[in-house]
């Protein structure tokens, strides 16, 4: 039995938080363009990120039409197809995905929900901005250099990453490349900072760790293993600058090219992918974590459910966190690894599927009789669920040595990563993005809009990547620019290609709808309140939508509870802010 | 990559300490009220920006030992020639240490509110940070001159490498310091506000004069020796 003292002020543990100073903005540039407002600086990080995104939607239609239409864009060739395979992957998954759920969801939402009046290091934060699209720019520079970006494929596996067969190689490409990855990884580093000491030193009084929503939980593990990760990242990408510009040898063998013996020797492109997926990995999980922690929260709202399981919840994303290091070469079942280690590798990739099949049943039994609200962030939730099942069950198939050998470089492998790590997450975006625009804006999306916008993306996404695992089996190769005449590829095979071809320009244009509702609802949506989803964490009780600088008025909020009480019995309402002290009438005793 | 491996143990170790002292087993949804604390007594948190450090200081050692790693990978190959030593990194150790030494007198001084000290233990910390980098930039003249140029051998690159990116970092420990010190110098602020900003520059200092320490030892060759002890009892 646990004692719940008489909920009463006396009970409030001293200020543990003192109330932080803020820097005050003192004219229109300080206050909306160089600002230190954590809100601020979320939404330029979301509008980049979405902006960047677009480029990389282009990309994926470019692709899709040469391989729909082999050879009838005069202007796709060979060349350029790499080029755009290669920044669509990386736009997708550092400069979209990574900036998108940190940058921005953890900067709107870390010092809102934790009850912090920003985060504790501003100016940081601030700069942390503008050094990020500063490496946007980097990476856009790409296209207008001499030779164009490069077309290395985002593993950017050395040594064809720089030589001259590749586009970019011996030009500006790889250079710009690397150069912005550089720069995205510092700019990342100050914000990192500012998401994790703010979880720990920043929190509102009473605000335990087992308090705080599962969105908290999956920014701050996710952050953790982004500091950690992307230094591999850097590492080899200083180390590929050394042997592109200064004519060191780390990755590069000795290599004849074109008849001519080039100056490197001894490197070791095995020592790339080792950086390269010791950050690949958990790259992947720095994307799905936030996505895990806010699907958790957007379920329990809208189903007016407390989150079923929360310990296993938070424990089960902390397992992933720490298991996602040691799983790296899975990668690399085909680089001729010594077979120990294969089974090493595969033992472990199995073993995550534990913790993540935990979080799924969770979600479910969530939902289990809710009180289901179909709106817009649920149903992208649910879409979530499905997705992500959908590919974590592709993916134990390919952590199998003996099934990724025959399938590795296939379409099935395309098909299976874009579910989990493409789809699923960009799914919780949509929905994070609807659930809390009315908070960013004072104002709702707009619902038909939405709905278009979801039933068009969400089937259309099946529509794209489903028949993608067929033609894997097949035998379809991933990465090629066209596959001519071959025995095993049927004609039917084409015919799928074009459909996908068209249900991605389909999938294309209802993302236009949903920039459309951004826009127009901006002015034009319904007045949403201060609470439109009645939910119960902090971020919903300012005292001001959209909050206003420093978040809280006068007075920081006091956490009495945990984040999830909805639907309790004898409550005035069916659910209890956590700014709420307990009440002699509705103390806990329901759950068990 | 079992240096990183290691470096993460470590980390996940500290990250475990700290997560049992979270009451992770709690049933926050039995708990409605403010948890107590067990005293009104409490050690004041630490200062956000000291925390921010230690993280930062993660930061920096998961990024050397991810350059050290790649050191191990790489000496594998049959190409790799060691490289001497010049003997002025001695030197210029003993003036890293110094300056770590300089900025630990500061701190203590700063400890005990005493200012006249206090503002020469800083200028000195500073001062001979400045020097060493200055005979690091020797070194790699000597070296250069001797014909062990950037690119000859991977010994000689990750040498010149990793110098220069730990370089780097102890030159932006120098702009903070710097900072530091001119604010010691010029109002007549209580030592008390001083001394966050000494402290965090004093373990930033100690930081990387360890760093700089591991890497002497890479480079003179005593870690292999420690490493192919590792290697055996592993296989
Ligand atoms: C409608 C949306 C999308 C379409 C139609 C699409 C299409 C494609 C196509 C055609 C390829 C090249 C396949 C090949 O020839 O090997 C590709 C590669 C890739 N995509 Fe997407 N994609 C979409 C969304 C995403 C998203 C949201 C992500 C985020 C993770 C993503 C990440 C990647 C990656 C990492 C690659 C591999 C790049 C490489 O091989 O170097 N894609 N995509
Ligand atoms: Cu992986």
């Amino acid at each position: 039995m646990v004692e719940i003292p008489a909920g009463s002020a006396h009970a409030v543990p001293a200020a543990e938080v003192e109330d932080m100073e803020l820097y005050h903005p003192k004219s229109w540039w300080t206050k909306y363009v160089f600002s230190q407002d954590a809100k601020i600086i979320a939404v330029q990080y979301s509008v980049t990120a979405l902006s960047i995104g677009l480029v990389a939607l282009v990309l994926s239609w470019l692709m899709r039409l040469q391989l729909a239409f082999p050879g009838y864009f005069a202007f796709i060739d060979a060349d350029h197809y790499y080029q755009f395979i290669t920044m669509h992957g990386m736009i997708m998954v550092v400069y979209l995905l990574t900036a998108l759920f940190l940058g921005g969801f953890g900067n709107y939402l870390i010092p809102l929900m934790v009850g912090a009046r920003d985060m504790v290091f501003p100016y940081a934060n601030m700069l942390s901005y503008w050094i990020y699209l500063l490496a946007v720019l980097i990476l856009v520079a790409g296209f207008f250099a001499p030779g164009g970006p490069t077309g290395a494929g985002w593993t950017l596996y050395p040594p064809q990453s720089v030589l001259s067969g590749t586009p970019g190689g011996q030009n500006w490409g790889i250079l710009l490349m690397l150069s912005s990855l550089i720069v995205f990884i510092i700019g990342f580093t100050m914000g990192g900072l500012n998401y994790v000491v703010t979880v720990l030193q920043g929190r509102a009084r009473g605000m335990t760790l087992m308090r705080m929503p599962l969105t908290v939980w999956g920014i701050f593990t996710a952050t953790v293993m982004a500091l950690l990760a992307f230094p591999a990242l850097f590492v080899a990408c200083v180390m590929m600058l050394f042997d592109r510009l200064l004519g060191t040898s780390f990755f590069l063998p000795a290599i004849v090219e074109m008849g001519t013996q080039l100056q490197h020797g001894g490197g070791s492109p095995i020592l790339f992918q080792h950086l390269f997926w010791f950050f690949g990995h958990p790259e992947v999980y720095i994307v799905a974590l936030p996505a895990f922690g806010i699907v958790s929260d957007l379920i329990s709202t809208h189903a007016r459910k407390n989150i079923f399981g929360y310990r296993m919840m938070v424990w089960a994303i902390v397992i992933i966190a720490a298991l996602s290091f040691v799983v790296w070469a899975h990668h690399m079942y085909v680089s001729g690894m010594n077979p120990a280690f294969g089974f090493f590798f595969a033992t472990t990739t199995l073993i995550i599927a534990v913790p993540t099949a935990i979080k799924v049943y969770n979600w479910v039994l969530t939902l289990w009789r809710g009180d289901i609200h179909l709106t817009l962030p649920m149903l992208f939730a649910l879409a979530f669920i499905v997705t992500f099942v959908n590919g974590g069950l592709t993916g134990l198939f390919l952590g199998n040595v003996v099934v990724d050998v025959p399938l590795s470089d296939t379409m099935f492998v395309v098909a299976h990563f874009h579910m989990v790590m493409g789809v699923a997450p960009i799914l919780v975006v949509f929905g994070a993005i609807y659930h809390w625009y009315p908070k960013v804006t004072g104002r709702l999306l707009n619902d038909v809009l939405g709905h278009i916008h979801y039933w068009v993306t969400f089937l259309g996404a099946y529509a794209i990547f489903f028949p993608m695992h067929y033609l894997g089996l097949l035998g379809v190769p991933r990465r090629y620019y066209e596959i001519g005449e071959t025995s095993f590829v049927p004609p039917s095979a084409h015919t799928l290609n074009i459909f996908i071809t068209v249900m991605a320009l389909v999938v294309g244009a209802a993302q236009m709808v949903f920039l459309l509702n951004l826009i127009w609802s901006l002015f034009r949506g319904r007045e949403a309140g201060g609470n439109p989803w009645r939910a119960t964490t902090l971020e919903w009780q300012t005292p001001q939508t959209p909050p206003a600088h420093g978040n809280w008025g006068k007075e920081l909020p006091v956490v009495y509870r945990w984040a999830y009480d909805y639907s309790v019995p004898g409550a005035p309402e069916d659910f209890i802010p956590q700014t709420q002290p307990a009440t002699d009438g509705v103390t806990r005793e329901i759950m068990a | 990559m079992n240096v990183t491996l290691l470096f993460l143990a470590v980390i996940g170790a500290i990250i475990a300490w700290w997560l049992a002292g979270q009451r992770l087993t709690s049933k926050p949804w039995l708990e409605a009220s403010p948890v107590k604390t067990a005293t009104g007594l409490e050690e004041p948190p630490a200062p956000a920006i000291k925390i921010g450090l230690y993280v930062f200081l993660g930061v920096v050692g998961a990024l050397f030992s991810l350059f050290i790693s790649a050191y191990f990978m790489r000496m594998a190959s049959s190409d790799w020639w060691g490289m001497p030593v010049p003997g002025l990194l001695w030197v210029n150790t003993a003036l890293l240490a110094a300056s770590s030494a300089a900025l630990q007198w500061a701190k203590n001084e700063a400890h005990h509110g005493s200012m006249e000290n206090l503002r020469p233990a800083l200028a000195a910390g500073l001062l001979l940070a400045a020097l060493f980098l200055a005979g690091q930039i020797e070194a790699w003249r000597e070296l250069n001159a001797a014909g062990y140029v950037l690119a000859d051998n991977p010994a000689n690159s990750f040498f010149y490498m990793l110098t220069g990116l730990h370089g780097l970092h102890i030159l932006g420990g120098l702009a903070v310091t710097g900072r530091t010190t001119v604010r010691a110098f010029a109002a007549d602020l209580p030592p008390a506000q001083l001394s966050l900003s000494i402290d965090l520059c004093t373990l930033y200092s100690h930081f990387m004069l360890a760093v700089f320490l591991i890497l002497f030892a890479l480079f003179a060759g005593w870690a292999n020796d420690f490493v192919d002890l590792c290697r055996q009892l592993l296989s």
